[in-house]
């Protein structure tokens, strides 16, 4: 199996606290791999660091290596735009910008360097019929993405995040604010979407981990406690830490 | 024990609130009505367009043409807030999107002390720095011979003292702005630069014509400093090197004298008008654009 993602030696401090400690992960390629854990165990800053979003939070100090595509993120003078423009991100709640339903798209493929308004427009109803949000916002293409209702807009993010045409998408906790149609629409997604993109999912929800899961990474206290493809996870982990939070006596 | 009952302290305390509320809500038109009032002596004997429009100012021959001075107001202020905007806006961003936090830091007292400096200070300031530097380099660059008291010297000392205003609001609305966003914006692969220009300032616009709105109303306002440098001379400005007047400092330039003619009195109490109708005009103006632009 292809790796897409792996990971060597990654530790980050805030101050003097350690968030996440000495991770050694390898995600494949073509699959989905949820990041499993309770709250506050450093998923959200795994998946962060991986397209580099950590540089935003001065605080925070990192070291060691993420190699995508055989090269380290971290390596002076790479490309951090290019990097971030191969990997969607879909957070926690969606944050439309400030412009129209329809700009939201076009203004990915702008920045992919999609110029052509004829190119723009075909490529805009596409992703919005992909992201299953067309029919709903067909006739209001040109209000303010702020007024769909949050379903809605987290399905724009996604399709914003899939019109940059990454190779990876990286979700934290998407369907965390979501109403279960426009959840379970999402994990479908994912499944779908699969063969053609390398999926990171970070989630507390064992439940949605079991649905989704191709591989597991499970992580606690800035640990990474077991990782592996998700059968074996679920049917037979080695860890007492693992058995314990699979029988739902920590959260 | 209490003399009312629950429910009768409810009635009274209620009242007394409501009291306070309706006296504050009605403030404005107190002093509208007021102003109204006593320059309707003026109102009476002259038609609105002459005096807004009449460019000659003799209370002696009762002649009164405030055009001069709303025109003098009108230029030190959008001049002022012409200089000010952008050296605001790009402050901000860059404290609050580029710097290290520590500047933020430096920032804020440094900002507190230029907005507590009195404006007779600054107006000293301008009268020892400003005007002179006009008069011997400015002026002379662009070919023009000036005494330095001029609209420029007004809006340039006017223009550093609403900076701590506007910037305040300026930082407070860009640190609000969320990570989340910002992190929308990078992860779909922009530059720094593209997410200040697209997305940031978009989101910022309400705020940023709100913050541009009370520097000039704050401007419009500004008596003391302005008056010290600005020339105080009736006279219609042609260029930013002439010489002017502004309408508050017709006010206090001449509020001890105007006993002796009886519409001069008058006439001052509808300068004030003039301010605050023009300040209302600037307020509601302010509100429309950011509702306009508020819909993100």
């Amino acid at each position: 199996m292809e790796n897409a993602i792996r990971i060597k030696d990654l530790n980050v401090f805030a101050g003097k606290t350690q968030i996440l400690k000495n991770i050694n992960v390898e995600i494949p390629k073509n699959e989905i791999t949820v990041i499993l854990g309770p709250s506050g165990c450093g998923k959200t800053t795994l998946l962060k660091c991986m397209n580099r979003l950590t540089d935003l939070y001065p605080e925070l100090k990192v070291s060691g290596e993420i190699l995508i595509n055989d090269k380290n993120i971290f390596a002076p003078g790479a490309d951090i735009s290019k990097l971030r423009q191969s990997m969607g991100l879909l957070s926690q709640r969606p944050y439309p910008l400030p412009m129209t339903i329809y700009n939201n798209i076009a203004y990915a493929l702008k920045l992919r360097g999609i110029r052509g308004r004829r190119k723009q427009h075909v490529l805009v109803m596409d992703y919005l019929k992909q992201a299953n949000l067309y029919d709903e916002v067909r006739k209001r293409l040109r209000e303010p993405a702020s007024r769909l209702s949050i379903g809605q807009q987290q399905r724009l993010c996604l399709a914003r995040g899939l019109a940059v045409n990454p190779d990876i998408i990286l979700a934290d906790e998407p369907t965390s604010a979501l109403d279960p149609i426009s959840s379970r629409f999402i994990d479908e997604k994912f499944q779908e979407i699969k063969p053609h993109f390398t999926i990171v999912v970070v989630t507390h929800v064992l439940r949605q981990a079991r649905r989704i899961a191709d591989n597991v990474i499970f992580m606690y206290m800035g640990e990474v406690v077991e990782q592996g493809p998700a059968k074996d996870f679920f049917e037979n982990p080695q860890e007492e830490k693992t058995k314990s939070y699979l029988e739902g006596m920590f959260n | 024990m209490y003399l009312l009952n629950r429910q009768q302290r409810h009635v009274v305390n209620y009242s007394w609130m409501l009291f306070s509320l309706l006296i504050i809500a009605f403030l404005p038109f107190m002093l509208f009505g007021g102003l109204y009032f006593k320059s309707f002596l003026l109102l009476k004997s002259y038609t609105l367009k002459d005096l807004i429009f009449s460019h000659s100012w003799h209370p002696s021959r009762g002649e009164f043409g405030f055009y001069p001075f709303i025109l003098g107001s009108v230029w030190v202020t959008l001049l002022a807030i012409l200089i000010s905007t952008p050296i605001c806006l790009l402050t901000a961003i860059n404290v609050t999107q580029y710097a290290k936090k520590r500047f933020l830091r430096i920032m804020h007292p440094v900002i507190d002390i230029l907005a507590g400096i009195p404006s007779v200070v600054y107006g000293v300031w301008g009268i020892l720095v400003i005007v002179p530097f006009i008069s011997r380099y400015l002026g002379p660059w662009f070919g023009v011979q000036t005494m330095g008291y001029s609209i420029l010297a007004g809006a340039l000392v006017l223009s550093v003292m609403i900076i701590p205003f506007i910037l305040n609001i300026m930082i407070e609305i860009f640190r609000t702005i969320p990570t989340e966003l910002k992190e929308a914006t990078l992860s779909l692969g922009a530059t720094k630069w593209q997410m200040v220009k697209h997305v940031l300032l978009r989101k910022a616009l309400p705020g940023i014509i709100a913050s541009v709105g009370f520097g000039l109303a704050r401007a419009f306002g500004e008596t003391m400093a302005v008056l010290m440098v600005v020339g105080n001379v009736i006279k219609v400005p042609h260029s930013v090197f002439d010489p002017g007047y502004t309408l508050p400092a017709l006010i206090a330039n001449n509020y001890g004298e105007v006993l002796s003619i009886p519409q001069y009195d008058s006439a001052l109490m509808f300068a004030a008008l003039l301010l605050l109708v023009v300040s209302l005009f600037f307020n509601l103006l302010m509100h429309f654009f950011i509702a306009r632009y508020n819909k993100y």
